[in-house]
Order: structure tokens, then sequence, then C-alpha cells
């Protein structure tokens, strides 16, 4: 017999508290029907004694104490899953909002999935040519991994992705099937419509499944986003073989999300107001990404924050730096020097690159020249800051080669157009290209085999004009 | 029958009962998932529960097990990877697949599994705790000694042959004080929270050698010894701890994965599998065990996992071996105790973190030493524990309260590690104390030079940063000759010796014979060179003669097994400096 409760004994931001509950069991999920007809969903958050709290997706404005009946349904949220998924468009708690129905399930599974364990993944490998030079050379992609970029307010981040997702389909060569699933959480309408647009325009619509909280929608609603969209990734990848790039954007609202919840349950706070548990949260998201023994696809992560003040020791990017293999973090200096993609290369890294490059997967010179191109860089760093100080004409000869390859280093390796996808090749060239406007003695990164057949300091000619 | 009161993420409550001892195991719901009472108040028991709880229910009955958590210890632990709490995981696969579910109790060890075991007593002989009464091999290079719990004593009253058994078959039975029969089998059980006892701690006398020169060298480590490695993310911080794991002299590896990536664990055991350990030309795994709770399993799991594995360790321990403890990362055991401290809703300390958290810390920390264990032997547990300061603030509650309780503390460093120089330890925040323990060791066994060649090459990082300030508003141009020596000579030191390529297979480990050598190679060149100046010779000319790029390929040019190679080195610095010399004395001359 399926009970319904009458009425309510407390409403406080998105929570509700229910009384005389027996048959209520953690993590479930409620159905609460409106005397005016309408339905909303509800997720049990805590029981206590008889007591029960649940979080309400779309928000409890309307509900009063005894205008509500709400029916526990014995599950966990469950999202519907199927290959019809492809090219839909979904709210954030996963109900389809593009007009064309439910869809047929083939199966539900849990949004909060089940963490992964440790001995099933397999090491990821293969490397995802984004044909970004930046990115290709000095942070790899690998399928698998999961690698957010740091952006701020304002910054070409979306341009970033949208690249990204392109050109990553270009390079899909195994034959297997690719797929974008795309989470917004708390973006701004225009975004969302940029997205689906550059979606559309690149001819991969029909392989995104999108699922959308608005900056206007419930915040209970963002805080199930990103599991929506995990659960629906995995089934795509680990089910259907597909290899699946996820775009969540912008983790920061979903961390806002996350503590205006926390602070209406009157949780301990943590660092800024967070809740303690902000990185266990995090990383049952992140580590969602991976590939696993006994299935051809793979998740890959392209996580998407706005650090807030541009500052990378905000919690936010903080743990989340912890938790995913990398970061590609875009810089302003280089935005506002016109520079796209303005990628600034000393804090950027991708950790699973090592395994990933060199002979077999890009090319033997590859780690050697990634290597040399960051110690070099992290020199201009150096020389520029002394330039500061006691003026450019006052450098050495080999602070002023620094100089000279810091400013062509930017024009010719970092900058490049929206449309332009370079390869490999092109890519680790430029870069000894680049790397041949410094005297060999600096290029103490690379071995002798190596310079002798990729250094020729006339190459650089090229960059002197 | 108890049953549960309140759920609120992993804490269960219990009201009004009186079965429950703190720290006790039991088991929660009708999927009996593992919990540990943490809190008893007249009206509630407070559980932390090991597994995600969604889908328990009020009402649902909780089991008490009247013993507190404990890891069952015996031949198989060497070269599994468990979770925090001891499970198998890839038993855990076995049963649930690539998704771990709820309730998966499996037994920690393979019961199934036949070692050839010698017993070690007969009829008669009186036992102590911790004496061994049967030995196993356990894996190609670890001999399994079974001893006796600590907690029992008695004279043997039956021995099985010699032969092949598995853990749960009884080999012997003793006969207590109260004239008790006990049936001993190959394992026994000890509670994870609670140090095993020993005979008495040891002075610290032998460094834990890993060939990274600037451990080795500069910032040395002892067996039994605690080290801290804090670095904001990016900086390398399981890299160093992978390395030391790979290279580091200790019998048997404890690798802990404390909330950190699941890729992380896969890549240790896969590169642990195929990397031979070139002491008993066998794969690492053979002396390594691996606790693997990533980011995403269960808070309270992670909370219990430091414990399981310092456990594991202090057992083996016990049978005479040296072991190692890999913590990565504390500061997510920290963040776990944090997240339990707050669903419990006590009186937070500094940035949300409880107000026991430095004990915590140093009870794990104290549990490491040089010990006489029980049985006579002596073997110790080397803990070092990476940390993740929040927003690379090394001033926030778990790396500053660490500090204090470890003696080594290496710190990573952002800017060596934008720069790509690996290890991003920082030689000028970093310590260690051991150095004066250690100081007789390295005269008897690298020589008594050893210690006045650190000295040198510290003495030149320091000069270094001296200048740096200056130049760092001037200018390299405007120094003497003999300071731009120091600059380029700190340069050698840095990228010729700190600097380790832990991809290139002579750099990736260095025996302590070729890092005192390197030391004397560059302390040989600057005293040429300084030399050279006081002669005359320009400082440009001195750089200009390649010598210095040579020595900073050393480590790439010289194998490990050719230290006779490096006496062309010498003479060709001498050389190469007296040449330049005598130009000068030429031109002088016309």
């Amino acid at each position: 017999m399926i009970i319904k409760h009458l009425g309510l004994s407390e409403v406080n931001g998105p929570l509700i508290v229910l009384d005389k509950v027996t048959d209520a069991s953690y993590d479930e999920i409620a159905e609460i029907h409106l005397n005016d007809g309408t339905e909303r969903t509800g997720r049990v958050v805590e029981i206590f004694g008889d007591k029960v709290v649940l979080q309400v997706f779309e928000g409890t404005k309307g509900l009063s104490l005894t205008n509500t009946r709400t029916k526990f349904t014995g599950q966990p949220m469950l999202l519907p899953l199927s290959e019809e998924l492809l090219g839909r468009v979904f709210n954030g708690a996963g109900k389809p909002v593009d007009g064309l129905g439910d869809i047929f399930p083939q199966k539900f599974a849990d949004i909060n999935g089940k963490p992964l364990n440790p001995v099933s993944r397999t090491y990821p490998r293969n490397y995802i040519r984004t044909g970004i030079s930046s990115i290709d050379c000095l942070m790899t992609l690998i399928r698998g991994q999961k690698l957010p970029i740091f952006s701020g307010s304002g910054l070409s981040h979306n341009k970033l992705a949208v690249q990204i997702v392109r050109q990553a389909k270009i390079a899909e060569e195994s034959g297997q099937e690719f797929a974008v699933v795309f989470a917004a959480m708390g973006v701004k309408n225009d975004v969302a419509d940029y997205f689906k647009r550059s979606f559309a325009e690149s001819g991969v619509q029909q392989k995104v499944v999108m699922f959308m909280n608005l900056s206007n929608d419930p915040i209970i609603e963002r805080i199930l986003t990103p599991r929506c969209a995990l659960t629906a990734a995995e089934y795509l990848a680990y089910e259907r073989n597909m290899h699946i790039l996820v775009i969540m954007t912008d983790m920061t609202s979903y961390c806002e999300a996350l503590r205006e919840f926390s602070s209406s349950k009157n949780e301990i706070p943590g660092r800024k107001g967070y809740p303690g548990y902000l990185y266990s949260d995090l990383a049952s998201l992140y580590e969602r990404a991976g590939v696993v023994e006994g299935s051809d696809g793979s998740v890959t992560q392209i996580p998407i924050l706005t650090m807030p003040n541009d500052d990378i020791t905000h919690p936010i990017p903080d743990l989340t730096g912890y938790i995913t293999e990398g970061q590609i973090v875009l810089d302003r200096n280089l935005d506002q020097t016109g520079i796209y993609p303005p990628i600034s290369v000393l804090p950027s890294l991708s950790r699973l690159m090592k395994d990933g490059i060199g002979e077999g997967y890009t090319r033997e010179d590859h780690s050697a020249v990634a290597n040399q191109l960051f110690a070099a860089y992290a020199k201009v760093v150096d020389a520029r800051s002394l330039a500061s100080v006691i003026g450019e004409e006052e450098l050495s000869d080999i602070d002023k080669a620094y100089m000279q390859f810091g400013v062509q280093f930017e024009k010719h390796f970092l900058a490049q157009s929206f449309d332009e996808d370079r390869t490999i090749e092109e890519t680790l060239d430029l870069g000894w290209d680049l790397l041949a406007l410094l005297p060999k003695s600096e290029l103490d990164r690379i071995d002798e085999d190596l310079l002798a057949q990729h250094y020729d300091p006339k190459n650089a000619k090229r960059f002197m004009d | 029958m108890d049953t549960i009161y309140s759920i609120n993420g992993p804490v269960v409550k219990v009201k009004d009962t009186k079965d429950f001892s703190m720290l006790e195991m039991v088991y929660v719901g009708y999927k009996r998932l593992i919990g540990e009472v943490i809190a008893i108040t007249g009206e509630y028991t407070t559980i932390q529960v090991y597994e995600v709880t969604t889908g328990l229910t009020v009402g649902e009955p909780v089991y008490p097990t009247g013993s507190p958590m404990c890891a069952t210890l015996g031949p198989g632990i060497i070269s599994n990877i468990f979770d925090g709490i001891e499970r198998p995981l890839k038993q855990i696969e076995k049963v649930s697949g690539v998704f771990i579910n709820e309730g998966a109790n499996v037994p920690a060890l393979d019961t199934e599994r036949l070692f050839k075991v010698k017993m070690a007593v007969q009829v008669g002989d009186r036992l102590k705790g911790g004496d061994v009464y049967a030995a196993c091999q356990e894996t190609p290079v670890i001999m399994h000694y079974c001893m006796l719990s600590p907690l029992l004593s008695g004279e043997v009253v039956w021995v099985k042959n010699d032969g092949h058994y598995n853990i749960n078959e009884v080999v012997c039975r003793i006969k207590n004080g109260k004239g008790e029969i006990i049936n001993l089998n190959l394992t026994q059980k000890w509670p994870i929270r609670q140090a095993r006892p020993v005979m008495d701690r040891m002075q610290i006398s032998r460094p834990l050698i890993t060939g990274q020169r600037i451990i080795d060298t500069i910032l040395p480590i002892a067996k039994g010894g605690t080290a801290a490695i804090p670095g904001g993310f990016g900086t390398g911080k399981t890299m160093t701890q992978h390395q030391l794991a790979k290279w580091c002299d200790a019998d048997i590896i404890v690798y802990i994965g404390c909330g950190e990536r699941g890729n992380e664990m896969t890549q240790v055991l896969e590169e642990f599998s195929e990397l031979i350990d070139p002491k008993t030309n066998r794969p690492l795994t053979d002396r390594t065990v691996l606790i693997a709770n990533t980011s995403n399993m269960p808070v309270a799991a992670r909370e219990a996992s430091i414990y399981t594995g310092i456990t594991l360790a202090e057992y083996y321990r016990d049978m005479g071996y040296h072991i190692a403890i890999m913590a990565d990362s504390t500061s997510r055991w920290a963040e776990a105790l944090r997240e339990i401290s707050g669903r419990l809703e006590e009186m937070p300390a500094e940035e949300g973190f409880p107000a026991y958290l430095p004990s915590r810390l140093s009870e794990f920390y104290e549990r490491a030493g040089y010990m006489r264990t029980l049985n006579g032997r002596h073997g110790s547990v080397t803990i070092i524990g990476a940390v993740s300061p929040q927003g690379s603030d090394f001033s926030e509650p778990v790396t500053q309260n660490t500090k204090r309780f470890v003696r080594c503390f290496w710190t990573l460093d952002k800017s060596l590690a934008y720069a790509r120089h690996y290890p991003a330890i920082n030689w000028s925040t970093s310590y260690s104390e051991y150095l004066d323990d250690l100081t007789d060791y390295y005269n008897t066994n690298a020589g008594p030079d050893f210690l006045r060649y650190r000295q040198e090459i510290t003495n030149i990082l320091l000069e270094e940063s001296k200048l740096m300030d200056i130049v760092k508003l001037i200018g390299a141009d405007v120094l003497p000759d003999d300071q731009k020596l120091v600059i380029e000579i700190a340069r050698v030191v840095r990228v010729g010796f700190l600097q380790q390529n832990a991809y290139h297979k002579d750099d990736t480990y260095v025996p302590l014979g070729k890092q005192k050598l390197m030391m004397k190679t560059i302390l040989h060149f600057y005293e040429k060179a300084k030399k050279a100046l006081s002669e005359g010779v320009l400082i440009s000319d001195i750089i200009n003669s390649g010598m210095i790029e040579k020595i900073i390929r050393i480590k790439y040019d010289i194998p490990n097994d050719r230290p006779d190679l490096f006496d062309e080195y010498l003479s060709e610095i001498d050389e190469v400096h007296d040449k330049l010399i005598s130009e000068v004395k030429e031109v002088e001359a016309v």
C-alpha cells in the first residue's frame, strides 16, 4: 500500500520536514503533490526518528504546511537511459525540455553512481588531438582524463571548449563513436545558446546530450545536473562503448549551489562557507571519468570553472586541482593582449600526458620539447620581471634572447585562430623552431641526439623580422 | 534488537541502548554495512558507516560484533590491494563488478590459497607474545613469520607437521596460564587504532636510502623516521612518493592512497608489477601492499585507511622487516575527520577541523620508529606522508600540525614545479632533523668527505639565494666575477645535481657513491674556477669552455656502475683551467 503523507511540519529554504514518517529510506526520492495539481520532486537528506528532511528540487515556493501530499517512492533518484539520449535536451533533473517527449528507457540508473573499483580501471594512455598547439604539446589531453579549464569571468573558456569539441571529433580515427555530454549549471541563457548553436554549426548536434540548468533555475536541480550528465555519460561509454567527452560548466555555480544548500541545512561550514565535504562531493563527480576494463568506451571530462576574482587558491579551483589530473589555466593578461587561446602555460599541466606521449603515441621528441618549452618560458617570466626593474636594455644577452623567445612563443605557438587545426607534427616542429631562438647551451632538457636531429638556428630566422 | 534511529550521510544513530562499546565494529542494516561506534551518550550511540548509506531505513537492525575494528594479519597481505578497511578490491571486483556495491563482505585474505608452512616450535615450548611459531614463503622475496598475538602466551601442547595449509588451518595449540587451550592458525587479528606493542624503541641510526640526490644528500630521512611532503597541486607529491616507493631500500612498501585519484592507484598497480626491483630481481609488487581508498569511495573508510595501513606495517615490522609507508595524502584523511566531525556537530577549531586533529596526527606519526620487537628482532616503520595544503598555503592547520610531529619536512615549491624542476623540493625551506643521527652512518659508509661536500654544496645554494636578492634588483651583469661564478656553480648544483629525471634509466636511482662523486666533481670545478679567476681568467671564458654543460650532463653521461669515469672529468677540469690560465699568462707576457 502506498501511503501519502498529508502536510508538512516545517519549510526552510529548499528543505521541508515531515513528521510521523516510518517508511522513508536515506537518499530516496519522494513525490510531492500540491493541491493545485502540480507535482514536485524531493530527496531524503536526513532522517531523525520519525522526522524526515527532504530537499525539494524545484524549490519550495508556494508550499505551505497544509497544501501537500507526499509519497515516498522507495527508490533513489533514477535516470532513464537509452541510446535515444543523443541529440536530446534535458533540464537539470533529467526531464526532457525539448518537447520531444520522454525517452523509452532501456534501463534506469542511480544518478549518484557507485564508486569505481580502482583495480577495474585501465590506466588511460590514448591521447586526444585537440589541434590546439599549447594543449597538444604542453598539456596533452588523454582519453579518460579529467582536465578542467580554470578561467575567469569574461575569458574565452566557452570558445575554447567548443573548439576542443569540434577538433577532437575530427581527430577521432578509431572508428568508435564519439559523443558529447554537456552539463550546464547555472549558466546564462546566452551561454547555453552559444553552445547549442556552436554544436549545431559544427554538425555534432545529433551526438550531444544536453542537461541544462540555467542561472535562474532552482539550485537543488543544479546539484543533480552533473550527476545526471555523468550517469548518461557512463551509460554511453561503458555499455554502448562510445568515447564520451563531458563538458561541465560552470563548476563554480555548482559549488555555490552546494554551499547554499549546506547552509540551509545548518551544517558547519569549512573554508569560505563551503561545506566541509566539498572535496568529497567534487571527487564524487570528477572521479567518474576514466576507462574501465571490459569496455572500449571512455569518459573524458572537461569541467569549466570561473575562478572567483581570478584567484587560483580559492577553495573551488584549489580542491578541483587536487582531484583532477591537471588543469588548463586561462590568463587575463594574455587575453587582453589579444592572444587566443589565452592559456597560461606555467600553471597548466596534464598529469597523464607523460604516459600518453612519445614514441608510439605522438613523436619521440615530444616530452623533451614540452619540458624545454616549459623551462624556457619559466625563464622568460624571470627575465621579464627583471626587465621591469632594470629596463630591457640592461639585460644580459641570454636574457634578451629569452625576451625574444617569449614574444614569439606567445605570438606563434600559443596564439592560433578559432578554426585552425594543427597536427601534432606541426606543433612539435613549431616548438623546435622557437627553441632555435635560444643558444644551444640553454637547452639542458634535451639530449644530444635529439638536438642534433632537430636543432637548427636557421629555423628561427622566420621569427626574426 | 537495536535499530537505526537516525541517518545523516555516513553517520547513523541508535537510540536508548547499552549494547555497544566505544570503537566497536558493527554491522548496519539488512545489507550488513560495516560501521564503527564513534560516540556513546545516554541517549544515542553514534556509528560511522564505512559504506554508502543510500537506501538505509529507520528501524533496520544494527548488529554488534563485540570487538573493535580489526585488521586480519597473516600471509597473503603482500602484493594485494585493499580498500580502507582491508577488503581485497580484486575479490570485490569478482562479486560486484567494476563498481563497488555496498555490503560486499569478502574475507580480507585468500582462504583457499595454500602456503608451504614450516613449523618453528615443538610440543613443550613456552611461547610468549610475539614469538614465531610457523613460517611460510609469502612471496618469493618475503618470508612470512606467524607470531603469537602479543596478548597471548602459553605452552605448546600440539603441533601440526610441516605441510601445505591455508590460512585458517589450525597448525598449533597452546595452553595458557589458566589452562585453556588456544588454537592457532596462520592469522591473527589486531585492532587498527592501537599500536602493536614492542620491546623497546631503538636509537635511530640508519638512513633510508632512496637514490634521490636531494633527499639522500641534502635532506636525509632515517629508517624509523617520519617525513612530510607538503605541496600544492601539480607540484609532484605523488610523483615523489612513487619514486621513493620504487627505490628506497625498505624491505616492504605499504602504499596508502587515501582520498586520491583512482587512476593513480591504477598507475601504481601497473608500474609496480612491471618494474623489476634491482635488489631482488622480482617485480616490486612482491614486496608492496596497496591500500586504495580513492576520493570517491566512502569517506569514513578513508579515515580508517591510514590506521589499516600502519597496522599492516607494524605487523611486518614485528617480523624484523623495514617498512616504508607512503601515505598520500594525509590532508584527505584530515578532511575525512572534519567531515565526520561536522556530521557529529562537534565544535570546530581552526578552519572547521576538529580540535583533536593534532592529537590524531601525532598518534599516527608516533607509530613510526626503529624498534626491538617482542621476539627480539629489529624492525622499523618509516612514515612518509604527503600533505595537500589548501590553497598552497603552508600555514593551514594540517600542514602546521604535521610539521610539529615529523622530523623531515620536504616542501614542494610551485615555482620549481612550474619550471619543471623535479623533484620540486625547495632546499631552503625544507629541513631534516636526522642529519646528526646519521652522521656516523655516512662517515662509515660514504666516507668522511661526504658530509663535508654536502655542507659545501648547501653553502653554495645559500650564497646563491643571497645573491639572487641583489640580482633581482640590479641584474646579474653588474656582479663581480667571483659572485657570477657562485651563480654559475649554483646553477650546476641545481640543474646537474638537485634536479633528477625520474624517467631516465640511470638518473631515476643514483647510489650514494655516485652522489658523492658528483658533488666532488662540482666542488673540484668550483675550486679550479676560483683559482683561475684569481689568476686573471675571465668568467666568460670559463663559461664558454663548455665544461659547465658537461658537468651538468654527468647525471646522464656516467652510468651508475662506472664510477671510474669520474677521474676523466676531474682531469679534464684540471686541463681546461690550466689551459685558460696559461693563455692569460701568455697574453700578459706579450
